[in-house]
């Protein structure tokens, strides 16, 4: 059974419809890219996802109706966001952006260890503890905001290019522990790129967006040998 | 000499309850960006409760720590009914409803109290502390007493997983919901925090200028000349600017400007503040592009 579950989505910004009935899945344990042209809605779709924008159409989360719903209720469920610019509580130190994360996690056993295990994929996190986040580098920031989601120990991760404003040894290096995650965690993951040869490297499933519609969809290697979408997205 | 030193330790006091209640101010600042004009008459009203408490024969500590919890309640109620609906209203209908619980607050505590002037107990001794001849000892309490409030305030904010994810949410709502945190509920505890701090001021304040529907008038304009001389986004600016403030407006008072004008010093210090740094002392800069 798909982790999620998505039929008939629309989102809009006020008056201006962004998404019109968008209809996807995302296997358990998977690794799913959407792909698009600026503009093509990969944002709104995950903020749609998380109830941050109105919307309409159903979308399951291990089979429960979760559209409608209160965002904090939504990432309770074990959703967590990775959103748009990162979210970083830029006046906060690094510590407590990552204690953020696991708010909803009473028991301090727990936190501790957590905070172990995202240290063991982002070891650099570990020497800024005290520092200010607003003052990381970039590539750090970045760390910070996949770490801060890991520390809910979600079942669904979702990622809003993570590759933005990278050096591309970065984004190698995140893309590779992204996978690790997936492997070892059984975290599935959903990712939003423009950067669609490494997204497409990384994921089980893919599918392309354009204007609000899902126009392709298929396994990932699949996808990457469509002409089309070779000649727009990869440019080769 | 020994006039001077006393005019400084009675602005530290009244300072303090500046403080207090300009803590307030930026505690709801921080999560509004709105300076909630009906602080000082939710403090006032508060105070009435304390005294009704007292009068029906409460002792004096039982009847102050009820108040604070009725103080909390009155700001977490005014957040979820009435500052709720309007969350997404333009600023300026915010404003004129924070004027509106202000004279609401006004008239229905002149209406179930009558405007006639009250006296309020202080819990400190009438004799002054260790035989000193400067400052009374309602002051040095009300100094003491401002000063664990703003401790338990730090110690909250800074060590509780409570306090950090108020000050997630004052920073980053939209952040502070996707590690989901309940921000509806903090803002509501914000108000009550707030509420809660400016009754403890009330009370503080209440036995050195009495007990009056208007009594709050003047605080509040001093503690808003604190506010925005620390910078109105900074709690360490809001507290250093009320001693600030509680001394100036002493010592101008007594040597400068003589006690009737006293409270043209907040009005100097704001319109001083706003032209030469607006920020004030602690605040950030904001810059926009346009």
């Amino acid at each position: 059974m798909a982790l999620l579950e998505v039929k008939g989505l629309h989102a809009s910004y006020g008056p201006t419809r962004v998404l019109h009935g968008m209809n996807f899945a995302i296997d358990e344990g998977s690794i799913t890219a959407v792909l698009g042209a600026n503009g093509a809605g990969k944002t709104t779709t995950l903020r749609a996802l998380c109830g941050m924008v109105k919307t309409e159409g159903e979308v399951r989360f291990g089979g429960a109706r979760i559209d409608g719903r209160l965002t904090e209720d939504i990432v309770r469920l074990g959703i967590a966001h990775v959103p748009d610019g990162r979210g970083t509580f830029v006046n906060l130190t690094t510590e407590e952006n990552l204690r953020l994360g696991a708010y909803t996690h009473k028991d301090p056993a727990a936190v501790e260890s957590d905070l172990e295990r995202v240290f063991g994929y982002f070891p650099r996190l570990k020497e800024r503890l005290r520092q200010q986040a607003g003052t990381l580098s970039g590539g750090e920031q970045q760390m910070l905001a996949v770490s801060r989601a890991m520390m809910l120990r979600p079942r669904l991760l979702l990622l809003d290019e993570p590759s933005f404003g990278l050096a591309p040894l970065l984004v190698r290096e995140l893309f590779e522990i992204m996978r690790t995650v997936n492997q070892r965690e059984r975290v599935s993951i959903l990712l939003v790129e423009q950067n669609a040869a490494m997204a497409l490297d990384l994921a089980d499933h893919a599918y392309l967006i354009e204007t609000g519609r899902v126009v392709l969809s298929g396994p990932a290697d699949e996808i990457k040998r469509d002409d089309a979408v070779r000649r727009s997205y990869l440019g080769y | 000499m020994d006039a001077f030193i006393h005019q400084v330790l009675s602005g530290l006091a009244t300072g303090g309850i500046y403080a207090s209640l300009a803590l307030a101010l930026v505690m709801i600042y921080q999560v509004t960006h709105l300076v909630n004009f009906a602080q000082g008459e939710m403090a006032m009203f508060s105070t009435y409760a304390a005294w009704s408490l007292i009068n029906a024969g409460m002792g004096y500590w039982p009847a102050f720590l009820l108040t604070v919890l009725f103080a909390f309640a009155l700001g977490v109620v005014i957040e979820r009914v009435v500052i709720r609906p309007v969350e997404d209203a333009p600023v300026l209908a915010i404003v004129v409803i924070f004027i509106a619980l202000l004279v609401i607050l006004n008239s229905a505590t002149g209406w179930i109290y009558s405007y006639t002037i009250k006296t309020f107990p202080s819990p400190f001794p009438k004799e002054p502390l260790f035989g000193n001849t400067y400052v009374s000892s309602h002051e040095l309490g009300a100094i003491g007493v401002t000063l664990v409030v703003l401790v338990l305030l730090y110690v909250f904010f800074r060590f509780t997983p409570l306090g950090l994810a108020m000050r997630a949410v004052a920073q980053n709502p939209e952040s502070s919901r996707l590690v989901g945190i309940r921000v509806g509920w903090m803002l509501a505890l914000g108000w009550g925090l707030a509420a809660a701090v400016g009754a403890v001021a009330g009370m503080m304040i209440a036995p050195i200028v009495y007990l009056d529907p208007n009594m709050m008038g003047g605080i509040l304009l001093y503690a808003f000349a604190a506010a925005l001389l620390g910078g109105i986004e900074s709690p360490f600016g809001a507290v250093l600017g009320g001693f600030v403030v509680g001394v100036l407006e002493n010592v101008l008072g007594a040597y400068v400007i003589g006690n009737d004008l006293k409270l043209s010093v907040a009005l100097g210090l704001i319109i001083g503040v706003l032209l030469v740094r607006p920020s004030g002392f602690f605040g950030r800069v904001h810059v926009t592009r346009v």
